[in-house]
């Protein structure tokens, strides 16, 4: 596998980002907003424009490149080498953590320009670029590991970033114990690949996994199929882990673009693609998969129509998006579930970002029942919002229909109702983002601040962006991948897309008949649905049952049974009560202590010698 | 005399030394004679790591005629670090004593030394009845270091600590009187290849029960689930100090205990009762967690996370292969580290303060940026995130376990869950949030002496979490000898009994 080019020094990709963090965390404060925003941009700069260069230099990159650097953990016939790789699936990813991540960096300099902390909020920012370039790189399930917890990590310190708020540090807490639980799957499936495959090693485990065939049902490789999806549906904000999401919106705009939307949150998707090897030779697991993100896309599609604060409406967006992929990957069509994290990273990166620049302008307002009008106020947002609004709502010929397609026919070959089940979701999806676009930027002005457009640093992004987001689909990612996920060759049922593209549009019409012409028809309708609606607005009154069902006992029943009552009570409880009763013993025995120091020496001496001539009795009968 | 024994015996002279010159000088005195025994045990590194699974530095000398009584000392793969840590710690902690003793002063100096010179001891010898000698005279001056300048309960703490550490070691006492009248020595590698050869050929019963009597005496020192009880008393109302060697260093002589005598020695009881053990150890890995998440005193929190984390250690022990017993052993180190360290940091707040109960703080990220910094990388060491030291022992812990029984891998993986909750809910009620008036006034950053004391502990966690292979392989070549020994043994036994 390892091809005849040179050392490219991959490793420089993520570490980069990590002097950068290095610098800013330990010099920030002494730098100033001008040269930590150059160190930040900077790194993330320099690590797209070295991805840019090793990938030309190994083009056609039909084989994985690996450069080893030494070994990490060594234990018996465990070995773990410090092993970076890139193919062509790493390439795509790696173009668009270091791509997006530049400019939204670049964007950040400007949106956090007023705020305390700024060199805290890029060192964290650099920290993570460093652990998903390494997540991406990895050439093992262990420093992919690596990257997957650290991503976490700063998931975890950015969406607590406004730590004096009890919500913001709450929705942190909430975000890294999720996370926990999906990476307990997770963990668990690398210790199961390592007994049954010998090795974590990608090559070493694929290699293996190939020679399996799904027909001989290995009950063990479903249950690490399916351990790994556990992990997949934390990270990837998937039924039933992905609660921690919406709330994660706490952290700053930019943050909620880079890592909860267009990066980490597609660490999940990666993963399963990277072991494509694994989930093929595993069926059930596959079925899994696609049932997962079906349901989750329409869960969370629901959710989202119904929500008023501009970046949950997108996060159960992103959420749902995830579904899709899911999917896609359940389906098997690997390729076109990288297609669309691609496309996806281009329009909800402007999503959030475009919705940032509506938040500024507002000094804060998030709720969109008090926006309204802006069209004109700050057009180059709106223009460049609009990009992202026709690439998600599938119209085509922009990005987000491509990618939607191609994973909508897989789903019609796999179950045809799944594809069914897909179109409807598609035309809820087109339905919710007109309806947050209209009643942002449409009708009249109903909050009472002073929009005022963004600085350039925010909008150039943003035009980047939108130009991704109308042409990405012309990327041809499902071919470029061929080496890595072989092309299915599916017929191109041109009455499907029509379908699709039709439910797209219909959805846009009725967000522009309920939310334009007739803006009094929704309360109304919702007033008529009731209890259904509370249900969805209040989003299933998940959360609640998680509480109510887990959280809560786990922390009662630890606090009444296992700590007063089992280890105060019934062990230590025991523990006193031994004392105690040495203590009346020694109350009867008290007549001993004659105060004769001679008399002590002959008991200890008898004391031994009792014992001693006890265990040789019971050892010595034996022997 | 070898540069080992150098290092054993500083820590008595210095200990002597201390209540020689007078009690203004005794801190500065601590501290220097501290480092240099620090300094001189770094010595030892380059030859015992070149020859790691066998013994170095040995001196084997009689010490009493009759009983047969010998001073054999000497440290491999599986001693060298845990005595690097303790000579480690001693220094670290006379730092962060420095304004927090301020009575009897030269007696608590005097002590930690004392306590140095009887833990080094423990690491160092190879003799069961020299052993059982340095193991008993750890006690002391713990039991002085709790008692006199604990806080309120430290009486009742103290009493308890020791009293429940003496009725184990007096089994152990008896185990190894035992084998004396069967082998004719107290000398453990003799006695390890008189067992090994079958030339003490033990009944099957009586290697259950000398196992036993070995491995409850450790266990209370571990402590292993249900014979925990006296650690969070003693953590709580012990002196800063007092805390970290308890948990840093003392609880590991149980853990070694067990990796040194008790599975080359008794390798039958061991494996025959090893699914017992790893029941006990995944109880306390997950009870430990759970109750360490709704106790309302940071120390006590600590002291039962340490029962959680030292059930991994155990667990990792009783997995019988090399990578359990190598994350067991590098995790002695880990929590020694973490743990140290975070009892180092609860005890600055506590100086400021005057509190330990969490409910007393609150946004002091705000008022004391390094300290919450600091806090925060050994919250994430604790809480083992990669490459930071306690992932790489978890991960082979639970890698080993998954081996031996994939069932216990997925019950202590649990604990791992539980782990983020405790210690993400408690940093958050400590550091984050609005700052309360009162925490405004006392809590002030950390100083320069703090940051010393508790530096080379976070300079140690990204350096075992990245560079493990300098640490673990000394380790793994010794394990692996153990290992081959109490495997060759069980096979010869089998062979026999057929």
């Amino acid at each position: 596998m390892h091809s005849l080019h040179s050392s490219q020094s991959l490793w420089l990709i993520p570490v980069l980002p990590l002097l950068g963090f290095l610098i800013n965390g330990l010099l920030g404060k002494r730098l100033g907003k001008g040269a930590v925003s150059l160190v930040a941009v900077g790194t993330v700069a320099a690590s797209f424009a070295w991805v840019l260069k090793c990938i030309s230099a190994l083009m056609p990159l039909e084989h994985s490149h690996i450069e080893t650097y030494g070994t990490w953990i060594a234990s018996g016939a465990l070995n773990i080498p410090v092993e970076l790789a890139i193919d062509r699936l790493t390439a795509v990813m790696l173009l668009v953590v270091t791509g997006i991540g530049s400019l939204i960096h670049i964007y950040a300099t400007g949106y956090m320009s007023h705020e305390e902390g700024y060199e805290r909020f890029f060192a964290y920012l650099n920290l993570f670029m460093f652990f998903m370039l390494t997540l991406v790189l990895a050439n093992n399930y262990l420093l992919l590991f690596v990257g997957w917890e650290g991503v976490g990590l700063c998931s975890y310190l950015l969406i607590g970033f406004y730590y004096l708020k009890l919500s913001a540090t709450n929705a942190g807490n909430k975000a890294f114990i999720v996370n926990r639980i999906g990476d307990f799957g997770f963990s668990l499936a690398m210790f199961l690949i390592f007994v049954h495959f010998g090795s974590l090693s990608f090559p070493a485990v694929f290699e293996k996994a190939k020679a399996l065939s799904p027909e001989s049902g290995f009950g063990w490789l479903t249950a690490i199929c399916l351990l790994l999806l556990v992990g997949a549906t934390g990270k990837s904000a998937q039924v039933p882990l992905y609660v921690w999401l919406p709330d994660a919106m706490e952290g700053p705009t930019p943050v909620s673009a880079l890592i909860h939307a267009a990066t980490m949150v597609t660490a999940g998707v990666y993963m399963v693609a990277r072991s494509a090897a694994l989930f093929v030779n595993a069926p059930i697991a596959m079925e899994v998969v696609a049932y997962v993100g079906l349901i989750t896309a329409v869960l969370a599609a629901t959710i989202g129509i119904t929500q008023f604060d501009i970046k949950k409406v997108f996060a159960y967006s992103t959420v749902s998006q995830l579904g899709y992929m899911f999917l896609a990957l359940g389906c098997g069509a690997f390729s076109a579930g990288i297609f669309h994290v691609v496309t996806h990273a281009f329009f909800k990166a402007l999503l959030f970002l475009g919705a940032g620049s509506v938040i500024h302008a507002l000094e804060g307002e998030q709720d969109i029942r008090h926006m309204g009008g802006l069209r004109s106020k700050i057009p180059v947002t709106f223009l460049t919002l609009a990009c992202a609004w026709v690439a998600i709502a599938g119209v085509p010929p922009f990005s987000g229909f491509h990618s939607k397609d191609e994973i909508l026919l897989a789903a019609h070959h796999h179950h045809p109702w799944m594809y069914w089940v897909g179109v409807i979701t598609a035309g809820m999806t087109a339905f919710y983002v007109s309806r947050c676009m209209f009643m942002t930027f449409f009708g009249e002005y109903r909050g009472h601040h002073h929009p005022h457009e963004s600085p350039w640093v925010m909008t150039g992004p943003l035009a980047v962006l939108a130009v991704l987001s109308l042409a990405g689909g012309y990327t041809h990612i499902p071919q470029f991948l061929e080496p890595v996920f072989p092309l299915k060759g599916g017929e191109h049922d041109s009455t499907l897309v029509a379908i699709s593209v039709a439910a797209g549009l219909a959805g846009i019409a009725l967000a522009w008949f309920l939310y334009v012409l007739s803006p009094e028809t929704p309360k109304s309708i919702a007033s008529a649905l009731g209890g259904l609606y509370r249900a969805v607005y209040n989003k299933y009154y998940v959360d609640e049952v998680y509480y109510g069902t887990i959280v809560h006992p786990l922390v009662d029943g630890s606090k009444s049974i296992l700590w007063k009552g089992l280890d105060a009570g019934i062990v230590d409880g025991a523990v006193n009560g031994a004392g105690t009763l040495a203590r009346m013993i020694g109350g009867i025995t008290r007549r001993f202590q004659t105060g004769n120091i001679r008399s002590y020496a002959a008991w200890v001496v008898l004391g031994s010698l009792l014992v001693l001539a006890a265990m040789t009795a019971m050892g010595g009968s034996s022997l | 005399m070898n540069l080992l024994d150098l290092v054993i015996f500083l820590p008595a002279v210095a200990f002597l030394l201390l209540l020689l010159i007078p009690a203004a000088s005794s801190r500065q005195a601590a501290l220097a004679l501290s480092i240099v025994i620090f300094l001189a045990s770094l010595g030892l590194i380059g030859p015992v790591t070149a020859n790691p699974a066998a013994y170095s530095f040995e001196n084997n000398i009689p010490w009493i005629e009759t009983p047969n009584i010998r001073y054999h000392t000497g440290i491999d793969g599986l001693s060298l670090w845990l005595i690097i840590l303790s000579t480690l710690l001693t220094p670290l902690c006379v730092l962060i004593s420095w304004n927090y003793i301020s009575h009897r002063v030269k007696e608590f100096y005097a002590f930690l030394l004392l306590l140095e010179f009887g833990v080094v001891g423990v690491f160092a010898a190879l003799d069961l009845f020299l052993f059982y000698v340095f193991w008993e005279v750890t006690l002391v001056p713990m039991y002085f270091l709790i008692g006199i300048w604990g806080h309120d309960r430290r009486i009742y703490a103290t009493v308890k600590f020791f009293l429940y550490t003496m009725a184990g070691s007096v089994l152990m006492l008896a185990a190894i009187l035992y084998l004396y009248t069967q082998g004719g020595t107290f000398d453990y590698t003799v006695l390890t290849k008189l067992l090994q050869e079958g030339r003490i050929n033990l009944s099957h019963n009586a290697e259950i029960y000398l196992f036993l009597a070995f491995f409850i005496a450790f266990a209370i020192k571990v402590p292993l689930w249900p014979l925990h009880t006296w650690l969070p008393d003693a953590h709580v109302e012990a002196p800063t100090a007092g805390s970290v060697m308890l948990a840093s260093v003392m609880l590991k002589m149980g853990c070694y205990g067990i990796v040194r005598f008790c599975l080359p020695m008794f390798p039958g009881a061991a494996r025959e009762l090893a699914p017992w053990i790893a029941g006990f150890a995944l109880v306390g890995i997950s009870v430990g967690a759970l109750v360490a998440m709704v106790q309302p005193n940071m120390k006590k929190l600590v002291a039962y996370s340490s029962v959680s984390h030292l059930g991994f250690v155990v667990l990792g022990t009783f997995a019988f292969n090399q990578q359990g017993l190598d994350g067991a052993v590098y995790q002695m180190l880990n929590h020694g580290v973490s743990t140290g360290a975070l009892f180092m940091l609860v005890g600055f707040l506590y100086e400021r303060q005057h509190s330990l109960e969490i409910k007393a703080y609150g946004g002091v990220a705000t008022v004391a940026p390094k300290l919450a910094v600091i806090f925060m990388i050994t919250t994430l060491a604790s809480i083992g995130l990669p490459l930071l030291n306690n992932f790489v022992g978890e991960f082979l812990v639970l890698q080993g376990a998954a081996i031996a029984n994939f069932r216990w891998a997925v019950f202590a993986a649990l604990g791992v869950i539980f782990s983020a909750c405790y210690m993400l809910w408690m940093y958050q009620r400590t550091f984050l949030g609005k700052t309360p008036h009162d925490v405004e006034h006392h809590v002030t950053d950390i100083n320069t002496r703090e940051l010393v004391a508790v530096a080379p502990l976070v300079i140690l966690m990204v350096w075992m979490g990245t560079a493990a292979g300098g640490f673990l392989n000394p380790i793994s070549a010794a394990n692996a000898k153990i290992l081959e020994q109490s495997k060759a043994r069980v096979e010869m036994r089998a062979a026999n009994a057929r």
